[in-house]
């Protein structure tokens, strides 16, 4: 079985987030795997695995020929990667990457693609439904499980009340919460490997994606502080901590 | 753009309409002249009623049976839209809404603004009002001329209130094949009975986090919940390690709250888990790091362990209930 994953590398969510002048994401820095991709990444290579064979494929889109994040998944097994650098798609929206991603997926063959629900530093949460629709691709969202046999998939995917029992069929795009699977360490082996395996760089113009004006008809006109809340009162619990929690509760007239 | 017509995915919440869809068809009265909804489901004229009452004139509706909705509705939604100019489609942000407004985004050709917070008219154009960075910083973005404005609002973005209008003309919609796209069904609902108030409606919620340290450690959130008559809820970290159900989860994927006294314990406030509980009145933390940026956001917030802080603190509301 032949599996495409979605894979984002975005600035450490531990480090300081930062806006450029033109309201676009600072990314200069190093880029890392988006921890929600590893969960991907992990059940692709056991559907793999159970499948007895075939290739899992990378795709990315990162500026400045960023590939580090991508090392960290061709290292937990991935075999191949191609990655989308272009100098017109920084602050690209939700349906350009979308277009871009759906574009770089067309070059291979493939039975299934996966993605996460969102990724952790835009969280629009909407791209996987995006490339599905622009592939012609059935989508079954937000799994929890899946399980695949033959062309049959069939996923627990999350709902407001609890989750429904959703079947399909191959090929097809499923996008994974982060409970789907653990995903595994990359061995020294594999980061060793990692490193000598394919990953192919290329332009929008070489997939063929038109991304005129790229984000259509919609344009940030500001960006303000929030306005903050009130500056709160913060202790260090010396034991007695809890009596002043209840003094709080009951200045709210909770209890 | 002028915003003369907008259209609101209407949801459901057992039979009735969801109090997100009313939140959005109030808000969206103020914007535009014209309202309607789009209701995908079976019984429109169950909910036509009410959302007459809060503003929408027409209620276009589909039934995609076992199909899961992404795909099939999607077109559906496309269509109408083509059909009648709408200029605005609003959905909340729950799994079917995004399904559904990515792919409309598509057969569109048009941008989606996702969790928006506030809606508003700049000129002609519709601007959006979103959080970035954990809700520090606002971001205004506005949709100029051309194709439909799409825009996932989080849910209690806006008050839901009624305009005394009467139900909505139901008004049947074609439901176009989308051949292989749409071959996935729902085989069977599984919905997780939760004890307690509703996390969403509820005067007080108390969360857990990975800082509960295992899933036994959730205990303390539902003891400290049963005392104060409150929902319990959970940060995604907890939900993805299996110690509670999804139907928990606070936050970006997950329930948006906003009670009066949100008391997060072992939670450190990662952006997923703020934009679900941030405007939440009053905010009470615990957390063994200082540097969390929940502790930012508290009102009251104490840098301690929660397995030492809460215990005392449920004997001591024992003793104060008598």
């Amino acid at each position: 079985m032949n599996i495409v994953v979605l894979v984002k590398q975005i600035p450490d969510p531990a480090g300081p987030q930062e806006l450029n002048a033109d309201h676009t994401l600072k990314r200069e820095g190093k880029l890392i795997l988006d921890e929600s991709d590893s969960y991907g990444v992990e059940i692709a290579l056991q559907l793999r695995e159970s499948a007895g064979g075939g290739d899992v494929t990378l795709v990315s889109m990162a500026p400045n020929g960023e590939t580090s994040g991508l090392r960290t998944a061709l290292a937990m097994g991935a075999d191949d990667a191609i990655l989308v650098g272009d100098d017109a798609l920084p602050g690209a929206a939700a349906l350009t990457t979308a277009k871009v991603l759906a574009g770089a997926i067309g070059r291979k063959q493939y039975d299934l693609v996966i993605g996460a629900v969102e990724s952790s530093d835009g969280y629009v949460g909407v791209v996987p439904a995006m490339i599905a629709e622009l592939l012609g691709l059935p989508s079954l969202t937000f799994a929890k499980k899946i399980d695949i046999d033959g062309s049959v998939i069939r996923i627990e995917r999350q709902t407001e009340a609890g989750y429904d029992e959703v079947e399909g069929a191959l090929p097809a795009l499923v996008s994974v919460t982060a409970g789907v699977v653990e995903p595994r360490y990359p061995s020294f082996k594999g980061i060793m490997a990692a490193k000598k395996k394919p990953l192919e760089q290329v332009t929008v113009a070489d997939l063929g994606v038109s991304v005129p004006g790229f984000n259509g008809n919609e344009e940030v006109t500001s960006v303000e502080d929030a306005p903050a809340r009130a500056a709160g009162e913060k202790i260090e619990d010396d034991g007695t901590a809890f009596e002043r929690i209840v003094a709080f509760l009951d200045e709210q007239k909770v209890l | 753009m002028a915003l003369d017509k907008v259209l609101v995915y209407a949801e459901t919440e057992g039979d009735a309409a969801s109090t997100a869809t009313l939140e959005m068809l109030t808000k969206a009265r103020e914007l535009a002249g014209s309202v309607d909804a789009f209701y995908a489901g079976p019984h429109a004229d169950a909910i036509a009623a009410d959302l007459g009452a809060h503003g929408a004139g027409k209620v276009h509706t589909v039934d995609a049976g076992d199909a899961l909705p992404g795909a099939p509705v999607a077109a559906a939604v496309a269509d109408l839209v083509g059909a009648e100019g709408y200029n605005a489609v609003l959905f909340a942000t729950t799994y079917d809404g995004r399904d559904v407004s990515g792919r409309l985004s598509v057969r569109a050709d048009s941008p989606v603004i996702s969790n928006a917070v506030g809606l508003a008219l700049d000129g002609d154009a519709l601007s959006v009002e979103t959080v970035i960075f954990g809700g520090t910083k606002v971001v205004r973005s506005a949709f100029r001329s051309g194709s439909v404005a799409i825009v996932l609002v989080r849910p209690k973005s806006f008050p839901a209130e009624p305009s005394g209008g009467g139900a909505a003309e139901v008004v049947s919609a074609a439901l176009p094949d989308v051949g292989a796209a749409g071959n996935p069904k729902i085989l069977a609902k599984h919905v997780e009975e939760l004890e307690g108030p509703k996390l969403e409606d509820a005067d007080i919620v108390v969360s857990g986090g990975r800082g509960l340290g295992s899933a036994d450690g959730f205990k303390l959130v539902e003891d400290l919940a049963g005392l104060l008559g409150a929902a319990t809820g959970a940060s995604r970290a907890i939900v993805d390690a299996g110690w509670v159900p999804y139907s928990k989860q606070v936050g970006q994927t997950g329930k948006t709250v906003k009670p009066n006294v949100y008391i997060a314990l072992g939670i450190s406030g990662a952006m997923q888990h703020m934009v679900g509980m941030k405007n939440s009145k009053i905010i009470i933390a615990i957390n063994k790091d200082p540097e969390a940026p929940i502790l930012a956001v508290a009102d009251l917030g104490v840098v301690g362990d929660v397995h030492k802080v809460v215990p005392p603190l449920i004997e001591a509301i024992k003793a104060k209930q008598g």
